[in-house]
């Protein structure tokens, strides 16, 4: 039978999230952004949620099972505090996640339990290539199978956290088809190189990698000998993504409509205009369906179920909705939305990322 | 917990109802485009003798429905994708028996709605809109005066779906708007049941429509059209305290999401067309490519789709709500003006993107571009949908958000 209402645990979970949201990364959203850098905070005081060891089995060390739709519950409001902040508290995910659904026997039990202690553990993944024409599907950086180990080529880009984290899930094609590589961040041939300089997300740390000759042990393929389902890691990236699009429009449309009822003009509240009126009720109106279309992938995802077409209308809706919403946003505020003392043009910044990112996180 | 998991209850009505779409709906929708004012009377027929024993909203109470309403939205999204105007065309209660439910008392329900379960095919229709007014209807100059043991009703409506079929082909009921004091807005405001028959009550015009030809709109003149005293809906009995405008406008938040669903059926219909079609051509849909690497036309049916999908979770969720009995007025808006922006561009794009032969009456492409746009009009425009929802959103009243 159709719900939509989650359950009390992920009500608890919410609440929680969107309070240390608010505390830890809205308020400190402008500032990081100024110095394109993380805030300690951010990681320190979020991983006291316990959202990760909260989704790995006692038998690797945590205490719960995962669940595509509590991340995308949580990651809303994550990324309503901010996003660079979600993104650098969910890094871990990156590579734990894919283990959690792909890895060997051997993979999890030797690679989660890292990710289970009281201490953050940056992780991260490099999936991106530095070019338009990008294909997930059709990568450039090629793994090659050599005795015992596989040699991986390539240039990759916007890599999260790539200078703080252990280890980085490589992807790389291996005969044609996109597989994923743990790869030592001390590795030979793993060079980080330099600070991606982007639009937005700007405090949350990316960088260029090279990748030259780099060996790993056939042990570090993801899944094994049979490798991983890449489609699915895919899917579950969109979802994640799009969950935090979420979360940026909603701060968007939230900030607007309480602008909007403070600010006069003519002698009144703007927003008792219809034009101004409409414009919030249709942002919340799209919100609202992209926010179903959300949990609806997730929701696929958790029944283990096919959702490579509602990951990628979702990727697609909210992707779009993010970027007119704080675009609105950016318009009700009139001149103000123009000036960095507003948070709106940040959102805006932000918010356009979406479509162009694929693989910088995962939930 | 959040669950898109649809019961085996509502896969079951809504297999039926698109058996039904596809059978009895779909290869006549054309002819009644073409023969506006036809009464489709072998669908009727059928939907009276056979369809209505399955499908649980169009003969209340003859199933125990677990989620009667989240049924009626896949029911109505399904025939609707056969044929809007069919779909409306539908003999049963229709939300002139909502009305009924809401605001009359046990008595009235049983001898108004009685005849549904009867033998004879029969109709219901739903008189508010007036030609100076339709989406400020509390502006309504329709009178009902008091007359010994009778209310007299004059005045003039518009747009009555359904008009003819419940007053002339049925011996059905109108549920007709009317005012027992002007001076006192909305709160005078009542609701009467005027039965076919019921002399004083004229049809004197039926509507020449850009869609939807199926069901017929008509205009209705009451001329002294003598009611019984106990024909005025009220839940109390007591005419004064009678709670009409209140209690009808609630009905809205129950149709909004099925007006939405029927947009729903259409758009959906338009977009199988497409991917029919391209399919045929060997042109394939990728969902797992870069956006920026799909073609125009691939792009544009991805978008369609998002689109679609976006508005049927918001019906879902409107409707998940009304089973549970727990406000939506939001939600049902958010759903009716989702559904009549989609439906809109979704129609429009359906016939661009297949040339001379989207614009073609061959095909069904520009009929249902023309039928569309109604779930933009009707159950309140696109605008005063948003109207209701900035409402809300902003904690304005009337006043202060006009
Ligand atoms: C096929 C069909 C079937 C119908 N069936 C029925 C029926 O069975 N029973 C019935 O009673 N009615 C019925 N209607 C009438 C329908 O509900 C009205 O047409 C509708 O409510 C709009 O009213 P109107 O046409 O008078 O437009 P108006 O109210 O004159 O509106 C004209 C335009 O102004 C906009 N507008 C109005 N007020 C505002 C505002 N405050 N802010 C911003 N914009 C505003 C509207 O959105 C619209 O775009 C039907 C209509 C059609 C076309």
């Amino acid at each position: 039978m159709y719900s939509f209402e989650p359950t009390d645990d992920q009500k608890i979970i919410v609440d929680e999230a969107r309070k240390l949201a608010e505390r830890e990364f809205r308020s400190r959203m402008r500032e990081n952004d100024e110095k394109e850098e993380p805030a300690p905070e951010w990681s320190e005081e979020g991983w006291k949620l316990g959202l990760l060891p909260a989704s790995i089995p006692e038998e690797y060390g945590g205490f719960g099972e995962h669940s595509f739709l509590t991340w995308v519950l949580a990651a809303e409001e994550l990324a309503r505090g901010d996003l660079s902040a979600a993104l650098v508290l969910a890094a871990p995910n990156l590579v734990a996640v894919p283990v959690l659904l792909c890895g060997t026997e051997e993979q999890k039990k030797e690679i989660l339990p890292a990710f289970c202690s009281d201490r953050y553990r940056a992780a991260s993944a490099a999936l991106l290539e530095p070019r338009f024409n990008f294909d997930p599907a059709d990568l450039k950086t090629k793994a090659v199978q050599k005795g015992g180990d596989y040699v991986l080529s390539g240039a990759k880009c916007n890599v999260p956290l790539a200078d703080e984290a252990g280890e980085i899930l490589v992807y790389a094609s291996l005969d044609g088809k996109t597989q994923a590589f743990l790869v030592p961040k001390n590795a030979p041939g793993v060079a980080v190189k330099k600070r991606e300089r982007n639009m937005g997300m700007k405090a949350f740390p990316l960088y260029s990698v090279a990748l030259e000759e780099c060996v790993v042990p056939s042990a570090n393929r993801l899944g094994g000998e049979n490798g991983c389902d890449f489609r699915l890691l895919l899917d579950a990236s969109k979802v994640g993504l799009s969950a935090m699009a979420l979360g940026v429009a909603r701060a968007s449309y939230e900030y607007a409509r309480d602008y909007a009822k403070e600010r006069k003009a003519f002698g009144e509240a703007i927003a008792q205009r219809q034009s101004i009126a409409f414009t919030l009720a249709e942002m919340a109106t799209d919100l609202e369906a992209a926010r179903m279309m959300v949990w609806k992938a997730a929701w696929l995802l958790d029944r283990g179920l096919d959702a490579t077409r509602e990951s990628f209308l979702a990727a697609n809706f909210t992707g779009d909705m993010a970027v007119t919403v704080a675009d609105r946003a950016v318009q009700i505020l009139g001149g103000y939305g123009f000036i960095r003392e507003f948070p709106v043009e940040l959102w805006l910044r932000n918010a356009r990322g979406f479509a162009v990112m694929e693989g910088i996180t995962i939930v | 917990m959040i669950s898109f998991e649809m019961s085996e209850e509502i896969r079951d009505q809504k297999e039926y109802a698109e058996k039904v779409s596809r059978e009895k709906i779909r290869p006549y929708a054309r002819h009644y485009d073409e023969h506006e004012h036809e009464v489709p009377w072998d669908f009727v027929n059928f939907i009276w003798d056979e369809a209505r024993h399955h499908i649980g909203c169009l003969l209340p109470g003859s199933m125990e429905l677990e989620e009667p309403f989240m049924s009626q939205v896949h029911s109505v999204e399904a025939l609707s994708w056969g044929d809007q105007g069919f779909y409306l065309a539908i003999p049963w209660p229709a939300l002139g028996g909502t009305a009924v439910r809401a605001t009359g008392t046990e008595e009235q329900i049983e001898r108004f709605l009685k005849r549904f379960q009867g033998e004879e095919v029969t109709w219901a229709s739903m008189a508010l809109t007036e030609a100076h007014c339709g989406s400020d209807s509390a502006a309504i100059r329709t009178r009902a005066v008091r007359d010994g043991d009778s209310w007299v009703l004059n005045g003039e409506k518009l747009f009555v779906s359904t008009a003819r079929e419940s007053m002339i082909n049925s011996k059905g009921i109108m549920i007709v708007w009317a005012t027992i004091d002007p001076a006192a807005g909305r709160k005078g405001m009542r609701l009467f049941v005027v039965e076919a028959g019921t002399p004083g009550l004229k049809i004197t015009r039926q509507e020449k429509k850009l869609g939807m030809r199926a069901s017929d709109t008509a205009v209705v003149v009451l001329e002294d059209c003598r009611v019984p005293l106990e024909n005025m809906l009220s839940s109390t009995g007591d005419p004064q305290k009678a709670k009409s405008f209140k209690g009808a406008m609630a009905t809205f938040d129950s149709a909004r999401p099925t007006a939405a669903a029927s947009g729903v059926g259409i758009a959906r219909a338009t977009l199988d067309f497409l991917k029919e079609r391209l399919a045929e051509n060997g042109i394939p849909l990728r969902y797992d490519r870069p956006r920026n690497q799909l073609s125009a036309i691939e792009r544009d049916i991805v978008d369609m789709e998002a689109q679609l999908e976006a508005a049927w979770l918001l019906v879902l969720k409107a409707a998940w709500l009304v089973d549970r009995k727990k406000p939506n007025t939001v939600e049902s808006s958010m759903s009716k003006l989702k559904a009549g922006d989609i439906v809109t561009k979704i129609t429009q794009k359906g016939v661009e993107l297949m040339g001379t032969l989207g614009y073609s009456r061959e095909l069904l492409l520009e009929k249902w571009m023309r039928d569309g746009k109604v779930i933009d009009l009707f159950e309140g425009t696109g605008q005063i949908n948003r109207l209701i929802v900035a409402r809300r959103i902003l904690g304005y009243t009337g006043r202060e958000l006009k």
